[in-house]
């Protein structure tokens, strides 16, 4: 059992809670970081996309998981980078600036859409950001000029600095690209959540009542909230392109909204924790099923035809699994054990209980 | 002529989205839930029937399978809450949200091994018999899905209108607490409103693949339905009624007067400018609550 001495304020507000755990962070990041040297390239490639899907876990994150706001239409905003991204490089816009540029965009886009459905709650934001997201399929189609409409567009590396950085090319350097960036968001997010701004989200979502009482603006909130995740989400689609190659209208269907929906369900709403886990749930889960699809076929007699929507059928499974038994998510889970350990033998079942409350109909104010 | 006969058959469609939006309300105006996977529900209605009735599976006369179909969906309705949404009792109703996506997931999955990803059409006693109104000609199919889905919604409307146990389950949504008080079984109302959904579901099915092919991923259909169920305003009856037939109305029209690709946008952009301007449908039951 390891005890904090607090002997200053700013140890509240400080993003690492002590040295010791500074320092495991650290060393994540170094063994992290040093991937490309003992990793083979196949899986070198599943970590990049972990750690992409994982940026645009963070970006619903702030959005669902720290403003409460849900959304089932995060794919259109990944579909706005990757295409915001790509339609400035062949512009002629360096990398460098078209990346980051790709994220504002996508973040004004995402404050344009926020303006109507600032007044829409729970169920229906829901509704909303789901038709967007269908709607996006054809909007691409439409706007074939741009986004080169079913045909899609294949992208080859982005150059940096006369170098050139290519998911196939230089698998190495691609990941640390994609490392950087989710490094930057990261701390920015933690950053976030330390600042005014941050707390307020949290305000909101747990109580726009209070919220307000506390003097905060809560369409402002929303909004930024909004742009701040379409922003982040805007960069991880423009990664997810560069890292697909090739992409179309489909690429980005209302089912990868939901996925995103689901994987920070899975890892665990309202911890930037959560995100990095749902997104190893998302990125290895198709891995894991064929390798033990395989291990089944060759116990029970070479039986492995692909079974269709077996995927989502057991993301399904897993997903009520967690809702009924784990609501807080693979986070919730290990703060749990963490919590068991550390307080040892003084843990009590029902220290994480939540809270119930009755429910009251939206429909009669 | 042409339009009119454009008019039946969207009107037949909207019938159908009309149903499963029938689902989503029911349980709206009982829970405050949405359930996500009321299209899936459909599909599942549609599939089990297929099932009994048509010749390659059990082959049992229409007419007493219909009956065992509806009370196996009622059932699933009854065991999904019984077994899944009732232990998430006092949860957000983001929770069940997300729940019931998973869930229909996982019934797509479970129909696509049960019955196959072929698209199945079900064999039953009005298919290929034509019904002539003047110059029309329509389908009996068509003619039954409109005949069912009014006489469905006006006997759900006097249900939650008239009776006892109807206006028990608007109390059980309005404010749980005060239901509770004034002696409502809530949890046993919220399992039979499951019950009906399923009902409904499977009445939605058969309709559907009486009219058409159905294959696991039909329940995607649901999608439209929302927008059915939002037009007319969650919590309204006749409202989801009359939305899904706006919808379904819309569609063959703007696909016949709109330009190729701009047309399937048209149900969608229709339910984004109803939220937009109307944020609690065109039936609105929001009031403003005077002191």
């Amino acid at each position: 059992m390891r005890i904090v001495f607090k002997t200053n304020y700013m140890q509240d507000i400080r993003p690492w809670k002590d040295r010791y755990q500074l320092s495991l962070y650290l060393i994540l990041l170094a063994v992290v970081a040093a991937a490309p040297w003992w990793l083979d390239a196949f899986y070198l490639g599943e970590l990049t996309n972990v750690l992409i899907w994982a940026i645009a876990g963070l970006g619903l994150m702030i959005l669902t998981g720290h403003t409460g706001q849900v959304s089932l239409g995060h794919a259109a905003f990944l579909a706005f980078g990757c295409y915001a991204n790509i339609a400035l490089i062949e512009a002629g816009v360096p990398f460098l600036i078209a990346f980051p540029l790709a994220g504002i965009l996508t973040g004004i886009a995402g404050v344009t859409v926020a303006i109507p459905a600032l007044w829409l709650h729970g169920i229906y934001l829901a509704i909303f950001t789901m038709a967007l997201s269908i709607l996006m399929d054809d909007i691409i189609v439409l706007s074939e000029p741009i986004t080169g409409g079913v045909a899609g567009k294949y992208v080859g590396g982005v150059e940096i600095f006369g170098h050139l950085v290519d998911r196939w090319g230089t698998p190495d350097q691609f990941f640390w690209l994609v490392l950087i960036v989710t490094v930057l968001v990261t701390l920015g997010y933690i950053n976030l959540l330390r600042a005014p701004l941050g707390r307020s989200f949290i305000a909101v979502r747990d109580s726009e009542v209070s919220a307000q009482a506390m003097g905060i603006d809560i369409a402002r909130t929303k909004m930024i909230s909004f742009a701040l995740s379409c922003a982040v989400t805007g960069w991880a689609g423009a990664l997810m392109g560069l890292f697909a190659g090739a992409f179309n209208n489909e690429t980005f269907s209302v089912l990868i909204s939901i996925q995103l929906l689901m994987m920070i369900v899975i890892g665990g709403l309202g911890s930037i924790h959560g995100a990095f886990l749902g997104a190893i749930v998302i990125g290895f889960l198709p891995q894991f099923l064929s390798i033990s699809k395989e291990y089944a076929g060759a116990l029970f007699g070479g039986n492995t035809v692909a079974i269709p929507g077996l995927e989502f059928g057991i993301f399904g499974m897993i997903l009520i699994a967690f809702i009924l038994f784990e609501p807080m998510g693979l986070y919730g889970r290990w703060l749990k054990i963490r919590t068991w350990f550390e307080l040892f033998p003084f843990y009590r079942k029902d220290m994480f209980k939540r809270q119930k409350s009755y429910l009251r109909t939206e429909r009669l104010r | 002529m042409d339009n009119a006969q454009l008019l039946i058959s969207g009107l037949a469609n909207g019938c159908v989205y009309g149903l499963i939006a029938l689902g989503f309300v029911l349980i709206y105006k009982a829970t405050e839930a949405v359930n996500f996977a009321q299209g899936d529900f459909m599909m599942l209605g549609a599939f089990v029937t297929i099932g009994l009735t048509n010749t390659q599976y059990m082959g049992l006369p229409f007419w007493l399978a219909l009956p065992i179909s509806l009370g196996i969906m009622g059932a699933l309705g009854y065991l999904l809450d019984r077994l899944i949404i009732r232990r998430l009792f006092g949860e957000s109703q983001t929770a069940v949200v997300i729940l019931t996506i998973a869930l229909g997931f996982v019934i797509r999955f479970v129909a696509g091994l049960i019955w196959g990803h072929e698209p199945q059409t079900l064999q039953n006693p009005l298919a290929g018999k034509e019904a002539r109104f003047g110059g029309l000609v329509l389908g009996m199919e068509d003619v039954a899905v409109i005949v069912v889905t009014i006489l469905l919604t006006g006997a759900l409307y006097v249900f939650f209108s008239r009776t006892k146990l109807g206006l028990a389950m608007q109390g059980a949504s309005q404010n749980q607490l005060a239901a509770y008080y004034m002696g409502i079984p809530v949890k046993r109302v919220q399992g039979f409103i499951w019950a009906l959904a399923g009902v409904v579901a499977g009445i939605a099915g058969i309709l559907f693949a009486a009219k058409g092919a159905v294959d696991p991923t039909t329940g995607l259909l649901g999608i439209k339905a929302f927008a059915a169920a939002v037009i007319g305003g969650f919590g309204s009856l006749p409202g989801a009624l009359a939305g899904g037939l706006i919808v379904g109305v819309i569609e063959p029209f703007s696909s016949r007067y709109i330009a190729a690709g701009y047309s399937q946008v048209a149900p969608y952009a229709l339910l984004l400018a109803v939220l937009i301007f109307r944020p609690n449908g065109l039936f609105s039951q929001v009031r403003v609550k005077k002191v």
